[in-house]
């Protein structure tokens, strides 16, 4: 049986971890390599990077981090942030990454999708959406969110555009519930599950873990594929041995 | 098993058949870690030489068997005689048929590979830790009948004689299949944490 994921999210910025709350005022938590190798023994199921640094500088080069990464550990691994075009994505997943993952690019040119899932197939692509839900009760996606200065409407509903991007050849949508991110209140049950019943693909939930409840609720409420936090595994606040062996108490699948 | 390693002392050598791909990165550094030296190569003489082959995926059926009949590949696959491991599209790719671009495979094991079908609660592709069950007793295998490894794939390989472990999403299908010297599977143990390291090291314990 597919087992529910947990997924480790760790930002980087200039070669180091770091957390922001609500994409503001980020601290240094951290060596990447320390980190991944420790995450990866502690028996988390995936990680992701996300270079918040790769976006404002351009970058078009794979950073070396992506490469030592690949080397060291032996779980799967999605590298997200400045990826653009098929090139830079190439080159990310020829420095060894498993998957790439697009957010703003794709809401500026949806193409993307379908030219990045042609050239390295679905598996390979994931599309991360940030999504709140505004005063008129619908949930919209915005964009540039790297930045609280540039952040802004991406003109879309977040469901319309979950299923575009699936219909493009997205393998994998990671849904960061703005209005939670951050909060360690829990996940955002309502908008997960509307999001699951649009969402053919893994669908992981993202943005206000805080406590073993949270991952059991969003599994048992939602049927999520997984469940991604950072802060709250990068602070020890929840261990993951723990954590998995709650989750099987409650009969929700995880690998141990 | 934390600490899979190759209990044999002699220095395996590890080709990884080269059909274009770039993504080798993970997979040789999984070797490494083993102690086993493993190199990318089209090269005939240096195929030859290897004490292992390896088939990875790289992206789609029909993508790969170009890329391996213009790298005139097939041809030495067949002639090779060391342990031959195919992984994940790199598996797929040893049945007769792939309904991903409905395209002619290299036949060296009978069979069809077809499109995982969607269900409720089974989405496509298949991604993630899954455990597989074994079947028989098998070198490659040893020890893991039971173990989750890591997936991701949309087509797969159905069961039938050379089945050597079985996996389900919805339907069973071929989770490691073998026919003598040529073995496949369709996860990924170069990211499958200590019991990928272990299937590696079981698979490089395979003399030819």
């Amino acid at each position: 049986m597919l087992k529910k994921r947990l997924i480790a999210c760790l930002d980087v910025a200039d070669g180091r971890v770091v957390k922001g709350v609500r994409f503001r005022g980020h601290e240094d938590v951290g060596d990447i390599l320390e980190l991944a190798q420790r995450y990866g023994a502690q028996g988390i199921d995936e990680l992701v990077f996300y270079d918040i640094t790769a976006s404002p500088q351009g970058r078009g080069v794979a950073p070396d981090w992506v490469a030592r990464v690949a080397r060291r550990i032996d779980i799967p691994f999605c590298v997200a942030g400045g990826i653009r075009s098929v090139a830079q994505a190439a080159e990310v997943l020829a420095a060894g990454a498993d998957k790439i993952s697009v957010n703003t690019p794709a809401l500026e040119n949806p193409d993307l999708i379908d030219a990045l899932a042609a050239r390295f197939g679905s598996q390979c692509v994931v599309v991360g959406i940030d999504s709140i839900r505004d005063a008129d009760g619908v949930w919209r996606v915005r964009s540039h969110t790297g930045d609280p200065d540039t952040m802004r409407q991406a003109g879309r509903a977040t469901l319309d555009w979950l299923q575009e991007a699936v219909a493009r050849g997205a393998g994998e949508i990671v849904l960061n519930c703005m209005g939670a991110d951050g909060t360690r209140d829990g996940y955002d049950l309502e908008q997960l599950a509307a999001a699951r019943a649009a969402c053919p693909v893994p669908l992981i939930a993202s943005g206000g873990a805080g406590s073993m409840r949270h991952f059991t609720e969003v599994f048992e409420n939602t049927d999520v594929d997984g469940a991604l936090a950072a802060s709250v595994f990068h602070k020890n606040l929840i261990a993951i041995a723990e954590l998995k062996a709650e989750l099987a108490r409650h009969g929700i699948p995880v690998r141990l | 098993m934390a600490d899979a390693v190759i209990k044999d002392a002699v220095m395996k050598d590890v080709v990884l058949l080269d059909s274009g791909g770039s993504n080798y990165a993970s997979l040789i550094a999984a070797f490494e870690r083993l102690g086993a030296r493993c190199t990318p190569s089209r090269d005939p003489e240096r195929i030859r030489a290897a004490t292992h082959l390896v088939l990875p995926g790289v992206g789609s059926a029909g993508a790969a068997m170009r890329a391996i009949g213009e790298q005139n590949l097939d041809k030495l696959i067949a002639d090779s005689t060391q342990p031959l491991l195919g992984i994940c599209l790199g598996m797929q790719v040893l049945f007769e048929h792939s309904e991903e671009s409905d395209v002619a495979c290299l036949g060296l094991i009978p069979g069809r590979v077809t499109r995982l079908p969607e269900a409720p609660g089974i989405r496509v592709p298949h991604m993630g830790w899954n455990s597989i069950r074994s079947i028989g007793s098998n070198p490659l295998l040893e020890g893991l009948d039971g173990c989750d490894f890591y997936f991701v794939h949309s087509y797969a390989a159905p069961c039938g004689e050379y089945t050597r472990a079985v996996t389900e999403h919805g339907l069973p299908f071929s989770a490691a299949v073998g026919a003598g010297r040529i073995h496949g599977v369709q996860f990924h143990p170069e990211r499958s944490g200590p019991q990928g390291a272990r299937l590696l090291a079981n698979f490089l314990e395979l003399a030819a």
